[in-house]
């Protein structure tokens, strides 16, 4: 096992390498002079600039370049920010967090609901439940995240005054009332993540148990007399785990991404947060820096499916 | 598969039945989809003649209201950005008959106008999506051996790709210089939108048609082809691929409505389409500041954004079961 899990996290490594090349690239083929701002400036004359190129290896060939900002990438030192002047990494660090815990909470609670969902409405193919859970779910991934959190905002927020529009990073897990005010704050911006990943995870599991439930093993297992529930549970659903579990890793980052739009709706000021604010101030270090987490999540959820993969079906790890 | 439907000629002689006619028919049977492709068509149409009639409406209804349009002939473009100041925040009347928005703006106009924006992005950037996909994957199910194995790698690596985050990243970076060298920032920005979107969800499209043309490859029919003489190309779009039109299609619709959903993402992110071009994502945003006293003026864009990428869906739904049938067949 340990073997496999080796394999693939090597397996990894060339795809990083090759998202840190596009990110690269798109990075080295962006128009702009990083130093235009100085250029402006008549204190800095042009031979100073000159020598800032040189300096920092802006004129080095490309490879050079390339190198360096893996390697300083790979150490950590992800450069400074042009808005607030302070380590690029401290600031990412510092919004991990708030969006770790949004999306932490809101993807456990998908997974949660979505699962015993699918497997239902499999199933009772064609029944009420089923039909319905159809219809929750097409709603689910047609509606656009913002327009969910703008509704329940409208409704909860601003007419029925339940839930604080503006959340509030400030606050810890020390005291029971501060627990409930983090709930109700999370409450909001959860809820349409939840919405959006229940949808597509729901219609994902029946169809993968809808696949499994017409096997013959099943009749075997009905046939040799064992009581249907015990059927569905243990023999279908661990042969529908697979697909479902790959759906499961590899949503990670979209879960992520809707986090951008949740984020900057609700004014959680996390990573999704961070990344529109320097865009829109033109942060270039920091956006650059969040593109690459997100990428680096990216691979990592397929790592996590991979791996989950060789855990259930032992057949993967011999291949 | 038993016989539903059709008319069956008197004399036994049986009206011809041919393939489409028996999607069409299969399609029929499925409620939610035939009603999808009805909204969705009411919704073109709409947007289409709203672009060309409602300009007439909406100056003579402000003309009535006392406060005529000064311009000589004014377009739905013009009209987007007319000032009513006596409409400012109206709820939907008969001048505006969606309201208006916090500088007077008609919300029905500006609705028309980013429905066309809307609709035309999800449709240029599905038309990419699956060109890209298609032309990928036929060389990859076709040919195999080392092409495919790199056609492959780089399929796994664009879906490896965070989309969002990178879409995002390359309009910050290069929307200026685009905006530059088009001339007009809205086309830029139509140019950079449809390119990006449509350059990153190709590969579901790609791995679907490779695994078409391995199995249809190995069938009689390509040999036939070959031993008559029928080069590559040839075999491989003239004979293969209207074979493997059914999948294409069903994901090809379902990009239209995703494509919809990024651009409406984008715009309501703020790095869509510039700040004057009414979206229906950017319509939102603007909507949502007013919440509390014009709540109409989000929820109408985000209602049209919600039914149209609805009916796409359901009607992508209804192809995908009249299709693999087909397939099936």
């Amino acid at each position: 096992m340990s073997n496999y899990i080796f394999r693939r996290v090597l397996l990894s490594v060339p795809t990083l390498l090759a998202i840190s090349i596009i990110i690269f690239a798109i990075l080295a083929l962006a128009p702009g002079d990083p130093l235009s701002q100085l250029a402006l400036n008549p204190g800095i004359p042009e031979s100073t600039r000159q020598l800032i190129r040189t300096q920092f290896g802006l004129d080095d060939p490309w490879p050079v370049r390339y190198w360096k900002w893996l390697t300083s990438l790979l150490r950590g030192d992800w450069g400074f920010s042009f808005s607030s002047r302070s380590p690029v990494i401290d600031i990412v660090m510092q919004r991990v967090p708030q969006t770790l815990q949004v999306v932490g909470f809101a993807y456990l609670l998908a997974v949660v609901l979505a699962i015993p969902i699918g497997i239902l409405a499999a199933v009772r193919q064609y029944s009420w439940f089923d039909q319905l859970a159809t219809v929750f779910s097409f709603v689910g991934f047609s509606v656009p995240s913002f327009f969910t959190g703008l509704l329940l905002m409208l409704v909860f927020a601003v007419r029925l005054k339940w839930f604080p529009i503006v959340y509030d990073s400030l606050l810890g897990f020390g005291s029971a009332t501060e627990v409930l005010a983090q709930l109700r704050q999370m409450a909001m911006p959860v809820t349409v993540l939840v919405v959006q990943q229940t949808a597509a995870l729901t219609r994902f599991t029946r169809s993968a148990m809808l696949d499994n439930l017409g096997q013959n093993y099943v009749r075997t297992a009905r046939a040799k007399g064992l009581p249907y529930r015990r059927v569905v549970l243990r023999h279908v659903f661990s042969n529908s785990l697979i697909p479902i579990v790959t759906l499961v890793a590899l949503s990670i980052p979209t879960i992520f991404g809707g986090a951008i739009i949740t984020e900057n709706l609700f004014r959680v000021n996390g990573l999704g947060a961070l990344l529109i604010t320097s865009i829109n101030n033109s942060d270039t270090p920091v956006v650059m820096a969040l593109s690459f987490v997100f990428a680096v999540l990216m691979v990592f959820s397929n790592l996590v499916a991979d791996v989950m993969y060789g855990v259930l079906d032992p057949r993967v790890r011999y291949n | 598969m038993s016989s539903a439907g059709g008319s069956r000629g008197a004399g036994g002689a049986l009206p011809a039945r041919t393939l489409w006619g028996d999607t069409w028919r299969r399609f029929r049977r499925h409620r939610l989809a035939l009603s999808g492709a009805l909204i969705l068509l009411l919704l073109v149409v709409s947007v289409v003649a709203g672009t060309f009639l409602y300009p007439f409406y909406l100056v003579r209804q402000l003309a009535d209201s006392g406060i005529p349009v000064t311009e000589t002939s004014p377009t739905l473009t013009s009209l987007v950005d007319h000032l009513d100041y006596v409409g400012i925040l109206s709820p939907p009347s008969r001048v505006h008959p969606l309201g208006a928005d916090d500088l007077g703006r008609d919300l029905l106009a500006r609705a028309i106008y980013g429905g066309r924006v809307s609709l035309t992005v999800g449709l240029v950037a599905m038309l990419i999506a699956t060109s890209l996909g298609a032309f990928i994957g036929a060389l990859s199910g076709y040919f195999g051996g080392l092409l495919d194995n790199i056609l492959m790698r780089i399929t796994d690596l664009f879906l490896s790709l965070p989309g969002v985050p990178l879409i995002l990243l390359i309009v910050y970076l290069f929307r200026d210089s685009v905006i530059q060298a088009v001339g007009s920032p809205e086309t830029g920005i139509f140019l950079i939108l449809v390119s990006l979107i449509g350059g990153l969800s190709w590969m579901e499209t790609a791995r679907i048609v490779r695994a078409a043309f391995l199995s249809l490859r190995e069938k009689e029919f390509v040999e036939a082809a070959l031993a008559l003489g029928a080069d590559d190309s040839a075999v491989m779009f003239r004979h293969i691929f209207p074979n493997a039109l059914g999948p294409i299609i069903v994901a090809a619709t379902l990009g239209v409505g995703n494509a919809i959903i990024t651009e409406s993402v984008l715009s309501f992110l703020g790095v869509g389409f510039p700040p004057d071009t009414p979206t229906w994502g950017r319509l939102v945003t603007d909507g949502s500041q007013y919440l509390q006293v014009a709540s109409w003026l989000a929820i109408v864009p985000g209602t049209l954004i919600f039914l149209t990428v609805l009916s796409i869906n359901f009607l992508g739904d209804g192809l995908r079961d009249a299709l693999e049938a087909q397939q099936a067949a």
